[in-house]
């Protein structure tokens, strides 16, 4: 059993909750995952760990309500115990050898760029963050951002905050300025991710962090295989980040529609149940 | 008295209502049926059975004790050797093994020893559900601490026999459940889970401390173990990893590792879906490929779950069908179709969803090394075979999460880990046992590596004294 020590909203529909799992504070480091189960009945769900605390043995998420599992999670509070949690998990991502980097992240995407963006900065590259969002209450992290990023730019796609548009265009305009680039790092809604690699000049490492269904998140199942480069990889093992000049997007987003429906299904339960209970 | 040339039947549920649950399909025998099959056994002095049995159980003995009724003293002579005979009596090949030799099957059927094993292992559970533990530490309390990793078959069986003699025990499970394969992989209809939870109870009464969520390569170093005070450690991670066929379309949605399908369905109880919460979606028609037992329990599983037309596409022909008979016979009985010869080469789909496996027809050559006939591909012979969803079980390698993040640990070429003929690893003071060094083999002989595997530690750790 793993207790919530703190929780707290970041936007609507975003929060994050701080865990106390001190041997998985203990190992992990920026890229890595875990897997939780909430209860006997619920789904195992990768989330990546945005932060961790090796002193006081905390490791923080951050994770958007969009189904039913992350909406049963928002709601648990301070001092509410998760029954399984298991990681760190999946590879790293290595830090060192980057000097000048673009990071990139979309929606709740930004939750996990943050802990890449603050381990670029404490090693001393120099980091330009693109963060974007629907709308301007949607924005998280800007300070947590801003304090480590040479250049922070933020987007909303209707203009209520920061600049009106795409990521998109702030990389192409950083790519134009800068020609010395050594790595983009992309963290988001697959389209975003995708749109990102495509202005990205393929002698630029593009990286970016792979969203795909799981079940055990340790290479039992296959069921979060992607294609990369032409060949089968399974995200929780081999990623979850990966070349993005390599990766089938169009193959992840059809596999990560495959239970929208049973998906829809269980959040209608859901909301019945709520009425019903009033 | 005139000998019975057949196996006293065992009762099961009907094909025509098992198919629509999840309940356990043979039904065992009542303690009368048990006493008559048990006085088919000629009590041969040679006991070829003893020897077909891989943990060398002493058949002919618990038989006798059946036959007179001292089921008890039957249970006190299988658990000399096999810790979980409930579990063994429904998953041992025992046509491969023990009744293959059986004197009697040179004319006749065969004693049914499995049966009777588990007739046995039946009895002492109900027992125990309600008295003390059968297990009995026979030793003074150790100070010596071993970690074993992994609750399979393999690490279960190391760990209750360390336990017996009095040390420390913990068991690291990466999973939220114990188990292994026969939580994750054998289904409910064959292995009931409530006997490997009895097995496990029992395992921790003898003081075995289970710790689940922790995966031995990443949230623990076998380095840290040691640093940590274990003095020998065992590693029974089996063999996790699904292969699949590399074939076009193959990542279309629809179509599943038996692995994740099974993990699914057994571990997650997507068959109580919306209950719990993981979904599992198969459709009308199914074709799962494959012929072993994961197969038969992927195609069953399927049935189970609504689909109504399920096929079996094996490349070779009926006879090699690797599976256990009775798992076989079970399928055909239950409305499987077995599509064999035939060779899947592409998938294809709409809406990125599978549609049509596209097979090829496949003849019998030469033998191979193996005494296996090798299948060759028909030319020109492609059809189309409509589908919903594909269970992909053409077997498992070993995980690489543990292997591949210690360093000094050596492998073989295909994955395993690679030990000597006492089951030591290249680590001193680590040993490894069970589908981690055989490749996907059998419960029975994974529970043999890790009796064999707590002896070689025993003596490491006397005489590191
Ligand atoms: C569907 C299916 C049906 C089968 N049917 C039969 C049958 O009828 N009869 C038969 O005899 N055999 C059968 N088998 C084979 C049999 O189940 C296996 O041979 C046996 O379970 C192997 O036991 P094991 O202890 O070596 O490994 P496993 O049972 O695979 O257990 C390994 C355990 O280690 C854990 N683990 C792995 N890595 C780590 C790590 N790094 N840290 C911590 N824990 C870890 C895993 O989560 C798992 O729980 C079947 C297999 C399958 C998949
Ligand atoms: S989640 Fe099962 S293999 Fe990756």
């Amino acid at each position: 059993m793993y207790r919530i020590a703190e929780k707290e909203s970041l936007a609507p529909g975003i929060k994050r909750i701080r865990v106390e799992a001190p041997l998985i504070a203990r190992k992990t480091r920026p890229g890595n995952f875990i897997i939780l189960r909430i209860d006997e009945t619920d789904e195992r769900i990768p989330l990546t760990v945005s932060d961790f605390d090796r002193d006081k043995g905390l490791i923080s998420l951050i994770f958007q309500e969009v189904g039913y599992t992350t909406r049963k999670l928002g709601q648990l509070e301070v001092g509410d115990y998760i029954r399984d949690l298991v990681g760190p998990l999946g590879k790293h991502l290595d830090i060192e050898p980057y000097k000048k980097v673009i990071c990139l992240g979309g929606g709740s995407g930004t939750a996990l760029l943050y802990p890449k963006v603050k381990a670029f900065w404490q090693k001393g590259a120099e980091v330009f963050t693109i963060t974007g969002a629907r709308t301007g209450e949607l924005v998280i992290l800007e300070d947590e951002l801003r304090g480590f990023s040479n250049e922070l730019y933020i987007t909303t796609d209707d203009g209520t905050y920061g600049y009106h548009g795409q990521v998109t265009d702030i990389l192409d305009k950083l790519l134009q300025e800068h020609s010395d680039i050594d790595l983009i790092l992309a963290i988001g809604p697959v389209p975003m991710m995708k749109a990102v690699v495509n202005i990205t000049p393929p002698e630029i490492k593009t990286i970016v962090s792979l969203n795909a269904l799981m079940v055990d998140g340790t290479g039992m199942c296959g069921g979060c295989r992607v294609t990369v480069n032409g060949e089968t990889r399974f995200t929780c093992v081999d990623g979850p980040a990966f070349d993005g000049h390599q990766v089938d997007f169009d193959e992840l987003i059809n596999r990560l529609s495959f239970y929208k429906d049973t998906e829809d299904h269980l959040c209608k339960l859901d909301q019945l149940a709520r009425e019903v209970e009033g | 008295m005139s000998l019975q040339k057949q196996k006293n039947p065992m009762s099961v549920q009907e094909p025509r209502e098992r198919i629509k649950n999840f309940k356990e399909v043979a039904l065992g025998y009542t303690p009368e049926e048990a006493i008559n099959e048990a006085w088919r056994c000629l009590q041969c002095p040679t006991a070829p059975c003893v020897t077909g049995c891989p943990v060398e159980v002493p058949i002919p003995d618990f038989i006798k004790a059946v036959r007179e009724e001292n089921f008890e003293q039957a249970i006190d002579i299988i658990k000399t050797k096999n810790n979980l005979p409930a579990i063994c009596g429904r998953v041992c090949p025992q046509e491969e093994q023990c009744e293959k030799v059986c004197i009697m099957g040179k004319k006749n059927e065969p004693v049914a020893i499995g049966r009777l094993e588990r007739f046995v292992g039946d009895y002492a559970l109900q027992k125990t559900s309600d008295k003390n533990s059968t297990y009995n530490r026979t030793t003074a309390k150790k100070e010596a601490k071993v970690a074993i990793i992994g609750s399979g078959p393999a690490g279960l069986t190391a760990a209750a026999d360390l336990a017996k003699e009095g040390y420390q025990v913990t068991i690291f499970e990466a999973l939220h459940a114990t188990g292994g394969v026969l939580r994750y992989g054998i289904p409910e209809f064959r292995l009931p889970k409530g006997i490997v939870d009895q097995e496990v109870t029992e395992i921790k009464k003898l003081g075995v401390d289970i710790r689940l969520n922790v995966i031995i390569g990443k949230t623990i170093t076998i380095e840290e173990l040691f640093t940590a005070g274990y003095q020998a450690i065992f590693i029974g991670t089996g063999a996790g990893l699904p292969k699949f066929l590399n074939i076009p379309g193959e990542n279309l949605n629809g179509i599943y590792s038996a692995n994740e399908f099974l993990t699914r369905v057994n571990l997650m109880k997507a068959y109580k879906f919306p209950e719990y919460k993981t979904p599992v979606k198969i459709g009308k028609r199914v074709a799962v490929v494959g012929g072993g037992n994961v197969a038969m329990d992927s195609a069953r599983t399927a049935l189970r779950l609504g689909a109504e037309e399920v096929s079996i596409i094996y490349r070779r022909s009926k006879n090699e069908l690797p599976a256990r008979q009775e798992e076989i016979e079970h399928a055909e009985e239950e409305g499987i179709i077995f599509r064999t010869l035939n060779n899947p080469v592409a998938f294809h789909g709409e809406k990125g969803r599978v549609t049509k496996v596209e097979c090829i027809r496949m003849e019998l050559g030469e033998k191979d090394g193996s005494g296996r006939p090798v299948p060759v591909s028909v030319e020109d012979s492609n059809w189309f075979l409509p589908v919903d969803s594909v269970i992909i079980a053409i077997g498992q390698t070993p995980n690489p999460l543990l292997t591949s993040t210690t360093g000094n640990l050596k492998t073989e070429a295909w994955g395993g880990i690679t030990v000597d003929e006492n089951l030591a690893t290249s680590i001193p003071g680590v040993f490894a046992g069970g589908d981690i060094i055989t490749g996907a083999a059998t419960v029975i002989k994974a529970m043999g590596a890790g009796k064999k595997a707590a002896r070689s530690i025993i003596e490491y750790l006397e005489k590191a004294k």
